[in-house]
């Protein structure tokens, strides 16, 4: 079957919006081709700065004949609706139509064949409109024809475009179809400067094969897979490694058609300043590898280029320009960061009285301000729960108490830096590099970096006491001010990232052991804003359980993720009160672990069983069964050993739980699972004794209470 | 490059020699070859010449050098490659030709910069001028990991939709010159093309300026008299372009060029309250979009010249 071939030929394009046009232009291409009836067998799309390609193989020739039947008018209708059928078929006459008994009579069906067209006329009338609505983040027009309203846009001006469709065996034929003023064609051109001149090109095989030879690979990842090797490979062979970096080989792979990999150095004396600023200032500006050294993990003063020619005088010229420009840059950088440490980080922040954070939420003062309130408070709550980290702390709270407070001051001083205003991305790293030349404790320049952890699910979670304390602060202050102040996110919106700041909330809690009552933690943070406000701002109760619920989301997804069931968290918050995210934790995990057990899953069938036994009779009599049931009216010895066990159960489980052990409460509700068995089997609830039967819904009402202990297990779905 | 020029000429030896070898590749396309503005701007967009002339549908070529202020980035002399005052060769096509890339890669040839040795790409690069309410898409322009040219195709300017668009080239004149003689400073740029006694650098000519100019944006300039001076050049820019209509129906205008010029007065004003750090982050924005404002009453006005018209 034959193959398609299309390539659109342009001015440079970004190559940030290269992989994602190349997927987008075979989905179009493809999708539509199914749509026409033309079901293709492979596809495969590439890109480069100047080109966008699309091999599509085995298309069918011809669209198939579609056959639709068209039910008409009832044998010896009016003449009327005879015409209109014969009109809406195209059948000549009645004679041309089949006659179909259906319960309801004799009707006539005509037979509407539509014969399928050529797939290279399908794909002449597809073509150009999948070109002209092409969904490009951003695109333009140029030229003369842009005088005109309704011309083309693309994103840099398209200047050709191949189009052939045929056979392996015999000569293609060229999809004839234009764009504003552009005809398909199969003409292309090689590398803008190593092979300039037009190629005639057939099919897929050769339009690769012949722009290889005119210095153009056009798969993006043999570009990539050429960069990364030779790149590795230079720096090996200086007994250096590379420093990998799949974001920017994703980048420079799109900007060049002829990847040549060239290393240049710059001075040593550059490598005094850190090496993340080396490496941003390198990669950011000048789309350059940089190269460590193994034997101390520290970055040397080389740098891997990737030149889009091969060069006459082998790249020399282009090596000693970019030096030079890196020179220039790392010069700067330089400059930025001894300029930074002249000033200490705590005399920024008047500025920050003029820097607002948000509209709403006031300067970046106020902010500051509110955060180390904030983490006071936390490290007050937290010190005497704090495991691992508190040893450095031991008996020295007040030191715990300076420290936390320094942290929660400076950290977010960096932001004034000239190093941080150039390079964003090193925030809070740069924050501890300073904290620690002005000769600030380790935790709180730790702290300056970690308390923006953890910024994704990938992310790694601050464990030091100082950190924890600041980046809960941080996050609660900014959770709870946008919260309260309406700016909520919705649907796939969430500008202030609100439900990363949550979900690392949950992490810092969970994988540091820390209790923290959120409702408490949102009023105290909430009295911030007030603070700030004079007042003005009133209590959090009309966001704060609203507040809760997006936690308690959260938690769902965050559990879903690793695998846990979120209906377990449903049927937890459905004791109400909890607020406290570890605990939360603790019996979802808890619980989960019993409802995997027999006894877990038998005593859940048996509280349900008595729930909708329970729902039913309510309904029924229009009254719920509270309060405890009459010892004197048990008759059976099923009855009687069931009260026993609740009151045990309740006692037991409810002892776990006050001390945590939600582990020990479970295996106590286990003790329920025998007599409540016992119970339904042995015993009729619908007792003709009216009394009986009321004594004996109040015990299964028991049954659900007692479970209650641990968690409302009609939340929990089986 | 012309290899018949003199030695004192040739780009690669003299800060002039490559102003003139521009000019002269431009002049041979077939651009007018303008003066720079009399006035002082931010960058070679802001010259009438392209700003205004991007818009509407009558075609226009033509290439100049802009002397561009920019406040902020002086450092008294001292950074080598920072100045407040420094040479933009702007070129502007309209409609964009369809090789004007090719162009621009000969251009390069002409000042020296062989495309056999030299790693020459275009970077994406979205441009925005906010006070001028213009937009387009184009690249940086690198050579071996420098930045040497903008180029941009106008999509938008002055609030108008450009119909036709038009092609902007803009060269960074002393950075060219730096990567051509070899020298990486601004100050140490031969200016034109002696040796000797003869010589004249790049010092010679701007580091008294730039330092007198620094002291003045940063320390002296007389911020009352500025902000006085805004609101003077706003008030005339709307005054005369409410007097510029012909008639009531307001179909044909008269002034648009003397009403933009306070536009660019205004832009220039609030550019040294800047540097003079005398504008607050949100009283920024406000400034940009009253400028904003005025650029695009402008735009709207020079559509209804001659010049800027259908007629």
């Amino acid at each position: 079957m034959p193959d398609l071939l299309l390539e659109l030929f342009s001015e440079e394009i970004p190559a940030r919006m290269q992989a994602k046009a190349a997927d987008d232009l075979r989905r179009l291409v493809t999708e539509k081709l199914v749509a026409e009836g033309l079901v293709y067998e492979g596809a495969k799309a590439f890109a480069t700065p100047r080109r966008l390609a699309l091999t599509v193989h085995g298309i069918p020739a011809r669209q198939p004949d579609l056959k639709t039947e068209r039910r008409g008018p009832k044998v010896g209708a009016p003449d009327a609706a005879v015409q209109g059928f014969l009109k809406a078929t195209g059948l000549k006459s009645l004679d041309e139509a089949k006659i179909q008994r259906d319960p309801k009579g004799d009707f006539y069906i005509g037979l509407i064949e539509k014969p399928g067209r050529a797939a290279i006329d399908v794909l002449a009338e597809i073509l150009p409109v999948i070109i002209r609505t092409f969904p490009w983040p951003k695109s333009m027009r140029w030229g003369a024809r842009s005088a005109k309203p309704g011309s083309l846009s693309w994103v840099r001006p398209l200047h050709a475009i191949t189009a052939t469709f045929g056979l392996e065996t015999e000569e293609p034929d060229v999809v004839k179809f234009e764009v504003d003023g552009i005809e398909a064609g199969q003409t292309t051109y090689g590398h803008r400067f190593l092979a300039p001149s037009s190629i005639s090109v057939r099919r897929f095989e050769d339009y690769e094969a012949k722009l290889l030879d005119a210095k153009v690979v056009l798969d993006p990842e043999r570009r990539k897979d050429a960069i990364l090797t030779d790149a590795k490979q230079l720096a090996f062979a200086q007994g250096f490694e590379l420093v990998e970096d799949q974001a920017l080989l994703d980048e420079v792979s799109g900007l060049v058609e002829w990847p040549v990999v060239l290393m240049g150095s710059f001075e040593q004396e550059f490598l005094k300043t850190p090496d993340e600023v080396i490496r941003a200032t390198i990669r950011n500006n000048q789309k350059c590898f940089v190269v460590r050294d193994p034997k101390t993990g520290r970055l040397t003063n080389k740098f891997v280029l990737t030149a889009n020619i091969e060069a006459t005088d082998g790249g020399k010229v282009i090596v000693s320009g970019n030096e030079r420009v890196i020179r220039a840059r790392l010069s700067d950088a330089k400059f930025f960061y001894e300029t930074d440490l002249k000033t200490r980080l705590e005399d920024r922040l008047p500025k920050f009285e003029q820097i607002v954070f948000h509209e709403k939420l006031g300067t970046q003062a106020k902010r500051i301000k509110r955060i180390e309130r904030l983490a006071a408070w936390i490290a007050e709550f937290i010190e005497p729960q704090l495991k691992i980290g508190a040893r450095f702390y031991e008996g020295n709270s007040a030191q715990y108490a300076n420290d936390v407070e320094q942290a929660a001051r400076l950290a977010k001083a960096d932001l004034l830096t000239e190093v941080v205003g150039e390079f964003p991305e090193v925030q809070g790293l740069m924050g501890k590099y300073y904290a620690l030349a002005q000769g600030e404790r380790a935790s709180v320049a730790a702290a300056c970096e970690e308390h923006y952890k953890p910024q994704g699910p990938a992310d790694r979670v601050p464990t030091d006491p100082v950190s924890v304390a600041v980046a809960l602060a941080d996050k609660i202050d900014t959770v709870v001010g946008f919260w309260g102040h309406d700016e909520k996110p919705t649907g796939s919106k969430d500008p202030f990232a609100l439900r990363r700041a949550a979900l690392g909330i949950i992490r810092i809690l969970v994988s540091n052991d820390i209790k923290l009552p959120l409702l408490k933690s949102i009023d105290v943070a909430w009295l911030g804003y007030a603070l700030n406000e004079a007042g003005v701002i009133g209590e959090a109760e009309h966001f704060s359980n609203d507040l809760l619920a997006f936690f308690a989301d959260r938690l769902k997804v965050q559990l879903r993720e690793q695998g846990a069931r979120h209906d377990l968290v449903d049927a937890v918050f459905a004791l109400g009160g909890q607020d406290d995210l570890l605990m939360i934790v603790r019996r979802v995990e808890a619980l989960g672990k019993f409802l995997e057990s027999d006894d877990g899953k038998n005593l859940l069938a048996g509280t349900k069983r008595a729930s909708n036994i329970l729902s039913i009779e309510e309904k029924k009599d229009k009254r719920t069964f509270d309060g405890a049931p009459d010892a004197s009216l048990y008759s059976l010895a099923e009855e009687k050993a069931l009260a026993a066990a609740i009151e045990q159960v309740k006692a037991e489980a409810g002892a776990a739980v006050a001390r945590e052990d939600f582990a020990a409460a479970m295996s106590a509700m286990a003790k329920l699972r025998p007599p409540v068995d016992a119970f339904f089997d042995k015993v009729r609830v619908n007792d003709d004794d009216a009394k009986v039967r009321e004594n004996r819904l109040k015990l299964l009402n028991e049954i659900r209470s007692a479970t209650r202990a641990v968690a409302d297990f009609s939340k929990i779905q089986d | 490059m012309d290899a018949s020029l003199p030695a004192h000429m040739r780009p690669d030896r003299s800060f002039q020699g490559l102003l003139l070898a521009l000019q002269r590749y431009w002049a041979d396309y077939g651009c007018v070859i303008l003066q720079p503005y009399d006035m002082e701007v931010g960058a070679g967009t802001f010259h009438p010449g392209t700003t205004l002339r991007a818009l509407g549908p009558r075609p226009w070529n033509a290439a100049y050098v802009q002397p561009s202020r920019r406040p902020k980035d002086g450092r008294y002399g001292e950074n080598p490659n920072r100045l407040q005052h420094y040479y933009q060769f702007q070129v502007i096509l309209k409609p964009s030709p369809p090789n004007l890339q090719e162009l621009y890669l000969k251009s390069l040839a002409a000042i020296g910069i062989d495309s056999a040795i030299h790693d020459i790409r275009f970077v994406e690069d979205d441009w925005e001028s906010p006070t001028l309410g213009a937009w387009g898409l184009g690249w940086e322009c690198w050579c071996d990991g420098m930045e040497v040219s903008q180029f941009t195709y106008f999509q938008q300017v002055a609030g108008v939709e450009c119909a036709p668009v038009a092609g902007e080239l803009t060269y960074g004149l002393e950075r060219l010159a730096c990567y051509l003689q070899g020298v990486d400073r601004i100050m140490d740029l031969n200016f034109n093309g002696r040796e000797g006694a003869e010589k004249v650098t790049y010092k010679e000519v701007f580091f008294q300026a730039e330092q007198e100019y620094s002291r003045h944006n940063f320390e002296h300039a007389d911020t009352a008299m500025l902000f006085e001076q805004f609101k003077m050049a706003e008030a005339a820019c709307k005054k005369y372009l409410d007097a510029g209509w012909k008639d009531e129906k307001r179909e044909a205008h008269l002034m648009a060029l003397p009403a933009y010029d306070q536009c660019i007065k205004a832009s220039h004003v609030f550019n040294l309250l800047d540097a003079r750090g005398v504008i607050s982050v949100t009283e920024r924005q406000s400034y940009i979009f009253r400028v904003r404002e005025l650029a695009k009453a402008c735009g709207e006005a020079w559509v209804h010249t001659e010049a800027g018209g259908a007629a």
